[in-house]
């Protein structure tokens, strides 16, 4: 799907710069002409929002970075500056903020789109775990982000997280001193982590370039996880695809313009607002909402090495999905079992996430060890037995099929050349 | 040509000179990344053991003081003749960290300890929880009145810091 581009450039200084550094050839093949399934729904336009997501980070944080000062006696201060005295620093702060918030929603939809449609099954398990890798450094860089304000829920969040490495036998103290640069969180550990949160978005953006070249090799899956067969199952990217990705990010953005103008600290924490104070905790901590889940199966292990286990093993299980699903039908929508289980294993999620907001006193506990247990049980026992014992509903022999049922899909074939032409002329 | 008389599988000088280099070049690589990693750690200047004395003559019968020592809460209590009992009477049995409350201690009526929750670095709050020592506000970990962990995820007691009285009401510690 990935072959030779169509380009045609169009004077003699394209041709001559193109025949040196072919880059408009690639970018042409790459997101104008490049086939997608015709059938393509909503969730897929979640790939185009995160990518925006990262850049908005990216130029937002510059700007922030401007006016911040990593240095634990003024970071603080430094970030109320940007508040109320800094141009527009509310609103590049409120961005940035919320910024963060958006980006794990469309993360945490998009990898739910993965899991229902199939998408990690074969050819695309590279993808997939490329996939991880860029969820996990979202996650470090969200944290280390969040440490940067200098307020109680920032350090008392890095404290709690840091030693998390002290669960590792023998060499785990050491571990948390050498992250910290000293006894304890302090000014070496923000300077570090103020580097390395600059530095990590920019990693990500690697990754993003291997994931979608990854992605171009196979092509994109689909809502019936049928390949594509020939050219009347594709369309252009664009202009289809374009627009629906515009119309999608503009929808998306009205919901953060909202919550950036309207509630900018609806997902912040006001403990937040007081500066860090090593020598007391907060009554109540608790992580920034798109770490709760994770945090539940944390505390409802009683050992500390295993809440430790259950917290990674957690996430790292995940790259693991092509090969612990061992059904090879893609899309839930044939498989009625796995989509009950995978809606109860939605629920899981989100009920862990509850139960990490919540004091772990009382049934709170209770629900949160069940839920990790079942966390586990599902991707480990469920996943890997549903494969053998499903019979999955009947398939649609073609995409082109399944959109416009078996006759239509012969009468398809002169329409859809047709509507393919625009890759010639784009 | 020397080599054609050599039995397939001996090793050459060739070998010998591949494997050396090798050797002397992962040496080089690992002293060239060691700074980069070391600067990491905490430097001389901050190891230093700085010491901080504290006046405890305020500090009443029943009361706990937190001081700062190396940007960590420390723990200074003056204990009740009730919580000094419960604290030495305690079976090694009931304890997941087994210590003795003598051990613990220089002088009965003062335990000090490092306010820091073995668990993951909360600072717990005094007077709190079933055994009216400390409970963490972070994930319950419950302690008693010599500081020994008794409920909840921390594996371990408090760390009792190096202090020594410099007086009646003088704590140096560090
Ligand atoms: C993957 C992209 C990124 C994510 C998810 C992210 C996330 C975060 C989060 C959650 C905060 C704390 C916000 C708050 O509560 O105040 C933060 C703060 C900050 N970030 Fe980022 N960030 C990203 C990229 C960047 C980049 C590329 C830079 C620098 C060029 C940057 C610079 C800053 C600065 C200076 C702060 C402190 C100011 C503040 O707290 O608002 N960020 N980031
Ligand atoms: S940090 Fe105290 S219980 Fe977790």
């Amino acid at each position: 799907m990935s072959g030779p581009s169509t380009y045609v450039p169009q004077n003699g200084f394209l041709r001559w710069f193109e025949s040196r550094l072919p880059i408009i050839g690639l970018v042409h093949s790459s997101f104008i002409a490049f086939p997608n399934p015709r059938n393509l729904n909503y969730f897929w336009t979640f790939g185009g929002i995160l990518a925006f997501m990262l850049i908005e980070q990216i130029v937002t944080g510059l700007v922030l970075a401007m006016h911040y000062t990593p240095e634990s006696s003024m970071a603080f201060a430094s970030v109320e500056h940007i508040m109320r005295d800094v141009n527009y620093g509310w609103l590049l702060r409120y961005l940035h903020a919320n910024g963060a918030t958006m980006f794990f929603i469309a993360v945490y939809i998009h990898i739910a789109r993965n899991l229902y449609y199939g998408s990690y099954k074969a050819p695309r398990e590279i993808l997939f775990i490329l996939g991880v890798i860029i969820f996990l450094l979202m996650m470090a860089t969200a944290f280390m982000g969040y440490v940067l304000p200098w307020g109680q829920m920032s350090f008392w969040g890095a404290k709690v997280i840091t030693s998390l490495f002290s669960a590792i036998p023998f060499v785990g103290d050491s571990i948390t001193t050498w992250l910290w640069g000293g006894y304890s969180v302090g000014n070496a550990t923000l300077n570090r982590f103020f580097a390395l949160h600059y530095l990590m978005p920019f990693m990500i953006l690697g990754v993003v370039v291997l994931h979608i070249w990854a992605l171009h090799i196979p092509g994109s899956n689909n809502p019936v996880g049928v390949e594509v067969k020939s050219q009347k199952d594709t369309l252009p990217f664009h202009p289809y695809f374009t627009v629906k990705d515009a119309f999608s990010l503009v929808c998306f953005m009205v919901v953060f313009a909202y919550f950036v103008f309207y509630a900018p600290n609806y997902f912040g924490h006001s403990d937040n607002y007081i500066e860090a104070n090593p020598l007391v905790t907060p009554a109540h901590i608790v992580p920034e909402w798109y770490f709760l889940p994770y945090y539940a199966m944390l505390r409802a292990v009683p050992s500390k090495l295993g809440g430790v286990c259950a917290l990674f093993g957690s996430i790292l299980l995940l790259a693991f999905l092509p090969w612990l699903d061992t059904s090879r039908v893609r899309s839930s929508n044939f498989r009625p079992v796995y989509r009950a289980f995978l809606f109860l294993f939605f629920a899981t999620v989100i009920g862990l996430g509850y139960c990490g907001s919540q004091e772990p006193v009382g049934s709170v506990v209770v629900w949160s060890e069940i839920l990790t247990a079942w966390y586990f049980i599902h991707l480990l026992i469920v996943l890997p037995l549903l494969g053998f014992f499903e019979t999955p509903r009947k398939m649609p022999a073609s995409i082109t099929e399944a959109v416009l049922g078996p006759k239509g899909a012969s009468a398809a074939m002169v329409g859809a050349r047709a509507a393919a032409e625009p890759s010639v002329k784009g | 040509m020397a080599t054609a008389t050599i039995a397939p599988g001996t090793p050459t000088r060739r070998d010998f000179l591949f494997i050396a280099t090798g050797a002397v070049g992962a040496v080089g690589v690992g002293s060239v990344v060691w700074p980069f990693i070391n600067q990491m750690n905490p430097d001389a200047s901050t190891l230093a053991l700085a010491s901080t004395e504290v006046d405890i003559s305020k500090l009443e019968v029943g009361q706990i003081m937190t001081v700062k020592w190396r940007g960590n809460p420390v723990f200074v209590r003056h204990r009740t003749p009730k919580e000094i009992q419960e604290a030495q009477n305690t079976p090694m049995s009931d304890l997941k960290d087994p210590q003795t409350d003598q051990s613990r201690v220089q002088k009965p009526e003062w335990l000090v300890l490092i306010g820091i929750c073995t668990h993951l670095g909360c600072v717990p709050l005094g007077h709190d929880g079933a055994y009216d020592g400390w409970r963490c506000p972070c994930h319950g970990s419950v302690y008693d009145t010599s500081g020994r962990i008794r409920q909840g995820p921390a594996p371990t007691n408090m760390a009792v810091p190096t202090y020594s009285f410099l007086s009646d009401t003088k704590l140096k510690i560090g």
